[in-house]
This record gives C-alpha cells, sequence and structure tokens, in this order.
C-alpha cells in the first residue's frame, strides 16, 4: 500500500505542521438546570496534532467521552470553541454538520454499530454510499486485505467475531479517508487477543498512511500504544503524557484517579 | 441508503409480514368488494342483455309505480298481432317475465312442500313463446321446453339443490293454490352461472297467464327486417302502441333494466368498502404503532447512520422507503386476498339470505388500480410520523447506546382534545334540528365519528394510567407477581400501550355503536308492531313481506277455532306525483284486530265511511299532500287504472314498521282497481291450533301463521341478520387490532430481553414469564375496551337521539356489551400466545448478555 494514496501525505507529519488538526478552547459541558446542573467538563483546552494518535483516559465519569462527543461535533459544548481541520464546528448548522462528518470524520465505537442486514464489505463501503460518491475498487481491496477481512466480504456481522466485527468497523472509519477519526472505548467490548488485533490496525493506520487518530479508552494497553496521552479527571485534563509503557499509563492512572 | 431501507425489511422479515398484515386486510376487504359488486354487475348485464340478444325493440307496459306486487301495465296480444303486420317487422313474440318486479312470482315447492326461498331472491315464474326460439333468453340444458299447460321447465339450481329430475312433479305457487307440474326440461338464464338465490320455473304462455293472473304479455320483443335501425323501428312502433305501453330500443331497455340494478349494486360496493375503508384506518393505527416501536428500537442504528454521514434527508427518505416497500408488498398480498374474499363475501351475503347472483369473477383494472394505490398510500402516510422523528434521533445516540424514547407528546394531546371536540361538534350538527338522513348529516356524522374516534385516540396515553390502575385490578389480584407486573408494564411506555389499544377500540366503538343502533331500532319495531296488531294470530308469507294469494286467506278464517278473520290486501299507488302504500282492509272485522290511532275527529266509527270511494289517510301523509276531510282525489292503481277516492278520516300508525300504508280503502274498491290483488297479511282472532291452520293453509306453501309475538319476532329477525352482518364485517378490523397487539408485544419482548433474563434469574418460572406478558396484553385489551365501548354508546346514543322522530329510541344491550368486552379480554390473551412463548423461551444466560 502506498501512502501516496492519503491527502495527510501532502503535509508533513505531526508537529511540524503549522496549526492543530483540532484546537478546542475554553470547553464547558452543563447538564441539567439550576440546582440539578453537573458540569461534565469544567474548561478543557487542548490541540491535537495530525498523522497521531491520540488517547484519552480517565476514570469513569471524568468527562472523556463528553470531550470525544464535543470534539467529533455530536454534542455542543456550553462554552468554548472547536475547530476542526480549520472550521469553527460549534454552532454549525444540521447540513454543514452532515457534510462534516461525510468527509472530515470517521467513527469507531464501542459496540462496533455495523448494520446487521448489510455484509462486511456493504458495512465497510456504507459512508461512501451516504455520500452517494462511487467506491474506488482498488482501495476497498487493499482497505479490506490491511483488516483482514478479504475472504469474510460477503459475511453479515452476526457471523462475525467480535475483533472481526471491529476491524469491519476499522475499515469503515477509513474507507472515506477522513482528516480524523474518533474512537470511542474501541476495544472495550473485546477479549485481549482481539483488543490488540484492532490496536495495532489503527496503529499501522497512524503510521503507514499517516492517519489521525483520537481515542477515548480506559485500558492502559491501548493508551500504551498511543502517540499522547491525555488524562481527564473531573472535567479538566490533568496530565498530558507523549509516548509510555504500560506501566506508566498505569501508574499516571492511579495517581489521576487518586486525587 | 436505498439499499440499506430495503436489505433491513428483509433482515425483520417477521416484523415486516406482521406489519404487512394489518393493511393486507384492509387492502383485501377493498379488493374483494370491488371483485364482489364487479362480478354481480356483469352477471345481471349478462341476465339483461342475453334477455334482448336478438331483439331490436321492446313494448311493455309502462311501470307507474315502484315495488308494486301486481306489476306494470300488460300489452294485449291484439297489439301483438298489429306489430306483426307492421311492414318493418320480421318477427314479434310476446312474454311473460318481469325481471324487476314481483308480478310474475312463481314459487317452487320443494318434496317435503316447502317454498324453495332464498332470503327474499326473486322467483321468476316465465312464459315463453318457444316458437319464437331467437327471443328466449334461456339456454335447455336437458329435455325439451314446456308444450302443454301441465309442463314446466326449471332452473339447474334448483334441480341440483333440490334434486328434481325431469318427469318429476313439481308443486308451482303462485296467484292462487299450489299447483302441480311435470319437469320436462332444465333450463339456464343465458350464461349466468348462478342467479344468486333466484330460481325460475318455464311455462307456456298461456299456462303462465293462468297461472300468473296475467291477461296479454308483460312485454313483446320485435325484430326488425334487415336494414331496418333500431330506432327506426322504435319509431314506428311508437305510432301504434297504447298510452298505457312504452316502446324502447333493445339496448335502451337493457341500460334501462340495468340502470335499476346499477343503483343496487353501487350500494352494496359503497357498504363493503366503508368496511374496508376503517379496516385500512385500523390498520394504519397499527402500522404507525409498529413503525413508531421499530424506529424507536432502532435509535442506535440510524444515528450510526447520521455519524457516517447521512442527513436527515436520507433518512426519512429510507424509512419513508420502507413503508412503501411495505405498503406495495402488502398491496399486493392483499389484492390477490381480497380475490378469494370476494368469494367468502358472496356466501357470507347468502348464509345471511341474501343471495347473489354469481358469474365467472371480474378482475378490473380499476380493482387493480385503487387496492394498490390505497394500501400504499395508506402505509405511507401512516408512516410519516415515525420517518419524521427517525429524522430527530440525534447522532450522539450512536455512542450513548439506548433507546430514544418518545415523550409523552403534548401536541399529540392537544391534537386530541381538539379533534374531540370537533367531533361532538359535527355530531351536534349531524343530529340536532331536521338535517338526519341528508348528506350534509350523514358526512357530519361520519366526520364527527373520525374525529370522535381519532381524538379518543390522541388523548389515551394520558387515560391509560388511571385506565391500568382499574382494569389491572385483577391482574394484580389474581395474576400475583407477574400480574403485579404486567400491569405496571402496561403504563411503563403509555403511548405505546394507548396506540395499540386504540387499534383495538375502533373496531370496539363501531361495534357497540352497532349494537345499540340495532337495539334501538329493534325495540322500537318490537313494540310499534305491538301496538297495532291485537289479534292473537297473523298470518303472512314464508318471508314475512311479500304478498300471499287472497285465497289463503280464506282458507285461515275457515280453519276450526278462528272466531274472526280479516285480511288486509297490500299494494302501492300513486297519486298525482307522490307513490305511495294502499291497503285495503275490510271495514266489518278490521277494528277488532287492528288498532288504529285515531287523529282528527276519526274514530272507530269512521271505518262504516271504508266503502265505496272512502278512504282513510295517514295523517302525516295528508298534511304533506294537503289532503283534508271530504277531499276527493285519483289513486292510480300499477297498471294505470284511476279510482276517485275521499278523504273520509286521519289515522296515524307508528312511525316505525307501520302495517297500514298512506291510504286504507275498502277491500272491494281495493279488489276492483288493483289487478292482482294479494294479501298482506291476515289477522286472526279465536283459539285455532298451528297445527289446525297449517292444515287450512296447506295448499299455500307460501303462507305462514304466527301467534302475536312470533309475528313480531320474525318482522324484526332481519334486525338480527343485518347486525350479524355488520358484526362479521366488523370483526376484520378487530382482527387487525389483534395483529398490532401481536405486533407490540413481540417488539416490547425484544425490548425486554435482558429484563425478562434478570428476572428468571431471582426465580420467576417460564411460566410466569408467559402469564406476565399474557396479563399486559389483556390490560392493554381491556384498555380498549375500556375507551371504545363507552365512546360507541355515546356515539349511539347521538345516533338514536337524532332518529327519535322516527320513532327510534336509545337502548343498551348489557350482554353486548359484556360480550365484547370478553370479546377484547379474549383477544388479549390470543394476542399474547406467540409472544408470551418467545418471552418464556429465551436463553437466560443469552439474554442476560443481550445488549
Amino acid at each position: 500500500m502506498s501512502a501516496i494514496a492519503l491527502p495527510l501525505d501532502d503535509a508533513p507529519l505531526g508537529f511540524t505542521q503549522e496549526r492543530p488538526l483540532v484546537a478546542a478552547s475554553g470547553l464547558v459541558r452543563r447538564f441539567g438546570e439550576g440546582s440539578n446542573a453537573v458540569d461534565a467538563l469544567r474548561g478543557v483546552t487542548l490541540d491535537i496534532e495530525a498523522g497521531r494518535m491520540t488517547a484519552i483516559m480517565g476514570p469513569s465519569g471524568s468527562g472523556k467521552s463528553t470531550l470525544m462527543h464535543l470534539l467529533a461535533g455530536l454534542d455542543a459544548p456550553t462554552e468554548g470553541s472547536i475547530v476542526l481541520d480549520g472550521v469553527e464546528i460549534t454552532g454549525l448548522s444540521e447540513k454543514r454538520l452532515t457534510e462534516l462528518r461525510r468527509d472530515t470524520i470517521g467513527f469507531i465505537f464501542q459496540f462496533f454499530n455495523l448494520l446487521p442486514m448489510l455484509t462486511a464489505e456493504e458495512n465497510v463501503t456504507l459512508p461512501l454510499s451516504i455520500a452517494g460518491r462511487k467506491i474506488d475498487a482498488g482501495w476497498l481491496d487493499a482497505l479490506l486485505d490491511e483488516v483482514g477481512l478479504d475472504d469474510r466480504r460477503d459475511h453479515r456481522p452476526s457471523e462475525l467475531s467480535g475483533g472481526q466485527q471491529q476491524r469491519v468497523a476499522v475499515a469503515r472509519a477509513l474507507v472515506t479517508k477522513p482528516k480524523v477519526i474518533f474512537a470511542d472505548e474501541p476495544t472495550g467490548n473485546l477479549d485481549s487477543t482481539s483488543s490488540k488485533d484492532v490496536l495495532s490496525l489503527m496503529r499501522r493506520a497512524v503510521d503507514e498512511w499517516g492517519q489521525t487518530i483520537v481515542m477515548v479508552t480506559h485500558d492502559a494497553g491501548a493508551a500504551a500504544l498511543a502517540d499522547r496521552i491525555l488524562f481527564i479527571a473531573d472535567g479538566r485534563i490533568v496530565r498530558d503524557l507523549e509516548e509510555s509503557t504500560a506501566a506508566e499509563v498505569l501508574a499516571a492512572m492511579q495517581e489521576v484517579s487518586s486525587r | 441508503m436505498t439499499r440499506v431501507a430495503l436489505k433491513g425489511l428483509l433482515g425483520r422479515k417477521v416484523r415486516a409480514v406482521l406489519t404487512a398484515l394489518a393493511i393486507v386486510l384492509g387492502v383485501a376487504m377493498v379488493s374483494g368488494s370491488f371483485v364482489l359488486t364487479d362480478t354481480i354487475s356483469k352477471a345481471f348485464t349478462s341476465i339483461f342483455s342475453s334477455a334482448y340478444d336478438h331483439t331490436d325493440a321492446v313494448v311493455s307496459g309502462k311501470k307507474l309505480v315502484d315495488y308494486s306486487s301486481s306489476g306494470n301495465a300488460t300489452v294485449s296480444p291484439a297489439l301483438l298481432q298489429e306489430i306483426r303486420r307492421q311492414p318493418d317487422v320480421a318477427a314479434a313474440a310476446g312474454a311473460i317475465a318481469d325481471l324487476n318486479g314481483d308480478s310474475t312470482r312463481a314459487k317452487l315447492i320443494d318434496k317435503h312442500g316447502k317454498g324453495i326461498d332464498h332470503g327474499g331472491a326473486p322467483t321468476f315464474g316465465f312464459g315463453v313463446d318457444t316458437s319464437q326460439p331467437r327471443f328466449n333468453p334461456l339456454k335447455l340444458e336437458s329435455g325439451h321446453w314446456a308444450a302443454g299447460p301441465d309442463e314446466v321447465v326449471i332452473d339447474p339450481d334448483t334441480a341440483k339443490n333440490e334434486h328434481f329430475a325431469i318427469g318429476d312433479s313439481i308443486g308451482v305457487a303462485a296467484d292462487g293454490p299450489v299447483r302441480h307440474y311435470r319437469i320436462v326440461g332444465i333450463a339456464k338464464y343465458g350464461d349466468v352461472e348462478s342467479l344468486g338465490g333466484a330460481t325460475f320455473a318455464v311455462f307456456t304462455i298461456p299456462a303462465a297467464q293462468q297461472l300468473l293472473h296475467i291477461k296479454g304479455y308483460t312485454a313483446i320483443s320485435v325484430a326488425a327486417t334487415s336494414g331496418v335501425s333500431q330506432s327506426s323501428l322504435v319509431s314506428r312502433l311508437r305510432t301504434i302502441v297504447p298510452g298505457t305501453a312504452q316502446v324502447r330500443s333493445a339496448d335502451e331497455q337493457a341500460a334501462q333494466d340495468k340502470k335499476s340494478v346499477g343503483s343496487f349494486v353501487s350500494f352494496i360496493r359503497g357498504f363493503l368498502l366503508g368496511f374496508g375503508g376503517i379496516a385500512l384506518f385500523v390498520g394504519a393505527f397499527v402500522i404507525f404503532n409498529t413503525l413508531s416501536i421499530t424506529v424507536a428500537q432502532r435509535t442506535r442504528e440510524l444515528a450510526t447512520l447520521r455519524t457516517l454521514g447521512a442527513s436527515r434527508r436520507q433518512v426519512l427518505r429510507s424509512v419513508l422507503l420502507e413503508s412503501a416497500a411495505l405498503g406495495v408488498l402488502a398491496s399486493t398480498v392483499g389484492l390477490f386476498v381480497g380475490f378469494g374474499l370476494a368469494r367468502g363475501l358472496s356466501s357470507l351475503f347468502s348464509g345471511l339470505g341474501l343471495g347473489l347472483p354469481e358469474a365467472a369473477p371480474v378482475y378490473a383494472t380499476r380493482t387493480f388500480v385503487v387496492a394498490m394505490l390505497l394500501g400504499t398510500i395508506v402505509t405511507i402516510v401512516a408512516g410519516i410520523a415515525p420517518a419524521v422523528r427517525a429524522t430527530r434521533v440525534a447522532p450522539i445516540y450512536a455512542a450513548k447506546g439506548g433507546i430514544m424514547q418518545k415523550v409523552r407528546s403534548r401536541k399529540a394531546t392537544i391534537a386530541g382534545v381538539a379533534l374531540l371536540a370537533l367531533g361532538a361538534l359535527c355530531l351536534g350538527y349531524a343530529v340536532t334540528g331536521d338535517r338526519l338522513g341528508s348528506g350534509s348529516s350523514l358526512l357530519a356524522l361520519a366526520v364527527g365519528a373520525l374525529a370522535l374516534i381519532s381524538g379518543a385516540a390522541g388523548v389515551a396515553s394520558r387515560l391509560v394510567t388511571a385506565l391500568a390502575v382499574v382494569l389491572g385490578w385483577p391482574s394484580r389480584r389474581f395474576g400475583g407477581s407477574a400480574g403485579a407486573l404486567a400491569s405496571e408494564n402496561a403504563v411503563r411506555n403509555p403511548s405505546r400501550t394507548a396506540s395499540t389499544a386504540a387499534a383495538l377500540m375502533i373496531g370496539l366503538a363501531l361495534v357497540s355503536f352497532v349494537a345499540v343502533l340495532g337495539k334501538g331500532v329493534h325495540d322500537s319495531m318490537n313494540s310499534a308492531i305491538r301496538s297495532q296488531v291485537v289479534s292473537p294470530w297473523v298470518v303472512t308469507s314464508q318471508n314475512g313481506w311479500s304478498g300471499f294469494p287472497v285465497a289463503a286467506g280464506v282458507a285461515a278464517a275457515h280453519a276450526p277455532g278462528v272466531t274472526e278473520a280479516s285480511s288486509i290486501r297490500a299494494d302501492r299507488g300513486i297519486i298525482g306525483k307522490v307513490q305511495v302504500n294502499v291497503d285495503g282492509v275490510d271495514p266489518k272485522t278490521i277494528g277488532g284486530l287492528y288498532h288504529f290511532d285515531w287523529k282528527d275527529g276519526s274514530s272507530e266509527s269512521t271505518l262504516q265511511e271504508l266503502n265505496g270511494d272512502g278512504a282513510l289517510i295517514k295523517q302525516s301523509f295528508a298534511k304533506k299532500n294537503h289532503i283534508v276531510l271530504g277531499d276527493r282525489f285519483i289513486l292510480l292503481s300499477p297498471s294505470g287504472d284511476p279510482v276517485s277516492l275521499r278523504a273520509v278520516g286521519f289515522y296515524q300508525p307508528p312511525r316505525i314498521a307501520e302495517l297500514l300504508g298512506g291510504v286504507v280503502i275498502g277491500q272491494d274498491t281495493f279488489d276492483a282497481t288493483f289487478p292482482r290483488a294479494q294479501n298482506g297479511y291476515t289477522l286472526l282472532a279465536g283459539s285455532p291450533t298451528k297445527a289446525g291452520l297449517a292444515n287450512a293453509l296447506a295448499a299455500f306453501p307460501d303462507t305462514k301463521a304466527q301467534t302475536q309475538s312470533q309475528f313480531v319476532k320474525s318482522q324484526t329477525s332481519f334486525m338480527s341478520s343485518l347486525l350479524n352482518l355488520l358484526y362479521v364485517l366488523l370483526a376484520l378490523s378487530v382482527v387487525i387490532s389483534l395483529v398490532g397487539m401481536i405486533n407490540t408485544l413481540v417488539l416490547t419482548v425484544y425490548e425486554r430481553t435482558r429484563e425478562i433474563g434478570m428476572l428468571r434469574v431471582v426465580g420467576m418460572s417460564r411460566r410466569q414469564v408467559r402469564r406476565m406478558v399474557r396479563h399486559e396484553s389483556v390490560v392493554t385489551a381491556l384498555i380498549g375496551a375500556g375507551i371504545g365501548l363507552p365512546l360507541g354508546v355515546l356515539l349511539g346514543a347521538a345516533v338514536t337521539h337524532a332518529l327519535s322522530r322516527f320513532g327510534v329510541s336509545f337502548a343498551v344491550s348489557v350482554p353486548s356489551l359484556i360480550t365484547f368486552s370478553v370479546v377484547a379480554v379474549g383477544a388479549g390473551i390470543l394476542a399474547a400466545i406467540a409472544p408470551a412463548r418467545r418471552a418464556s423461551k429465551l436463553n437466560v444466560l443469552s439474554a442476560l448478555q443481550y445488549e
């Protein structure tokens, strides 16, 4: 697979890029009203560089999922701004958000979210057919080969294992060559072997194709594969680690949780 | 996206089939109604067109009065001779055949001495000139035509069903005692397969004239010489026929014959389509409900599509496409099911004594188009609200999981209240004042009922909780913990329970409305007849309403034990331009056997003036036509013979089920005026025995003697037949709502998989799980009944109130309402069978792991 196919190759990788791919500042997300109001995020500012895998970690209820929902435009912040690939996404119209999801963003979910009545291949190409784009057969073959499902193209999700299903979901996220993929606990529903497969697949997408991935996880092993790990607790970013081992991640996690 | 929608449908086959079933039945009803009525129409058309196959013109007596028992004026043999002498005439033949009237009735008698009568279907007696076969619409199947005075040819249905063969003797009753004939042939009418219960007997012309007491012919068929057009033949004939006769071209005559049948067929069509409409309406509710639940359960899937870049419009389109595909599928199936249903409807009608003629089924293009369009459009429309709700699923649900629950919408409640108000207004408009029966009032009534029912469905979700508390009591009391949970489950999603119950509610509301109206009419007729007939015995024809021979009345009067007898002649006549029921009574005897409600100073002694030209006038008829005491007026008999009458008194029969008509005259005058006088009723006093009367009437098998209460009962029995017919037709919508209940339960069980697994883990037995589902179903059904029955009674009260000026009173039949409630409970239990089984068979472990 040649890396030339990806638009990201136009720019040098990571830190050398002039502006971050995702830039958020002063994010506050409040749920409920009046005395029942709960602040899930209490002022988060961060930049995410292109071509890297960034993990967001934190204990339950820390606000890590909320943060990802905001960054991906699935939810709107109460305060603050998010610039995605140069576009301010807070307050975007439904139409522009739809275009953003078609062109710029890919998703990977904890429960795979494959459509049960479609085959593996149809699930992978679904974003293209939704957008009404034609399928590049070469790219599709390469992708299915890469995720190791070339011989499972015509299987339905119910005929695939959890790991295989999640690999289909990864291929589906990659198929449109999005600027950024948001992965929400991608290994949360998998056994350890399948987790490793899926994570290494995501890792390869970053390394070989320069794909940008933002991943929410509470699995230290998963986070250890990331280039950068943001720790979040109580609605704030509390640690920002560069590449770490699983042990270091665990230690940081312990520290964060006990605060 | 299209693929997603269609594959989605295929991926949920069972659900799709169950959902589609709701529309299939409605469409089947529509297509069945069309096929049935088109077929009837074709049968009639072929009856009438074969009647005039080789005929260019028809000369017949003019029809002056509708529904007369003595028939139209006749045409004379002298006229036939004169027609034959005309230059343009190739051939002409007289015949005795009245396809539209009652004047050539000849009842065949079966081997047990009973008249063969299929619920009032015509019993034709034909006189045919077989020397002129071109005019003969009948086709001989076996044997030969009647040649002598004692020979007859009968129809194949009667031969087959009553086991008559050529050579057998058969009794025929017409305008006198039974006479016996020898069967010499079997013939069918044109290409018609079955005349729908109608029978016919074909005689020689003289034999028919003698049997039916007809002078001359009912019609003369004329064929033109070649090269002469129908119209020039008609204009030639017009110059020679007398005033009481008319000339029509064969085409005109066939069109004329068809017209009277056409309105009958379109009435049946409208009637059946009405029930098709109700079925589709209920089906729409079921579709709406099922799609709503399905959309809620597909929250994550729809949200995922959104995160993958699907726009709201695409989601809307895909859900609509799904319902459109469902609609097309269901309509196609329904269309063909309807073809079978047409047969069923036909047997239903004949089972209720309403035989309809049959022919090879007619599948008109219109049937296909209307059924397909109607089914598809109804499904799509029902799917609009769920589709719109699908577009509101936010993409974030893809990550969060869970179901976007439909919150009980304030809008639905407001709309419901508004509809209730509109319904009440329409109903009020329809039933107040003197409007009932007018077009605008019927429209208002229909719109009002529709609005009330839809409104009730709209507010039902607000009532569900309260109703479940009351109606769920038996479940909580006797169902153990499973029953208690079921009662709680029923109110977990009030909107869902409400719309499930609403589908059943519609059927039950209509059924109870019909029951109230039916009982009101029935009870009023009962008391009306009792108030008129004061004699202990009444003689009528077998069917209770057509005429019977005068001689039968005389025979009954001589039965042992009869002390007094009074026959009432009945026919119709015309005064000015107004047609009116005319009765001939015996002034000396009628007073003691029939109770007159005298008006305007008339009294029992007025009867003494009923000789000669004296006439009693119904007060309301007199007022309407400005007839005052002493007025003279001319009454025309159906054959056009005038009689001058003088109003000598007034009476007022009940506004419903009147036995005497607008004009009552002396029997002598009646017999002198009406050509073939027949009795409507013969009232008897004294203490005759049933056997004695039967013996006296033995020569008149088309008559029966009944006690007063038997008579009252049989006169109102058609109401029970009608009610049964309506119940059967409304049962269709109850079945559809049953499908809806099954749907909801299946989906609910699916949704609660994990919860049921949990209940099993903490010790609930399979049996208890089944009971839980069943009780929930019953509570839902009872909620439907709890709203539907009162609504139906309310509608019934409104309409009976409006009908009160026709003497209809409001009466609630408590046993019927109890029956309907039991039916509702039964429906609930039935609907729960499969879902409960499914729930109880869930594997506990996988149910718990179920995501």
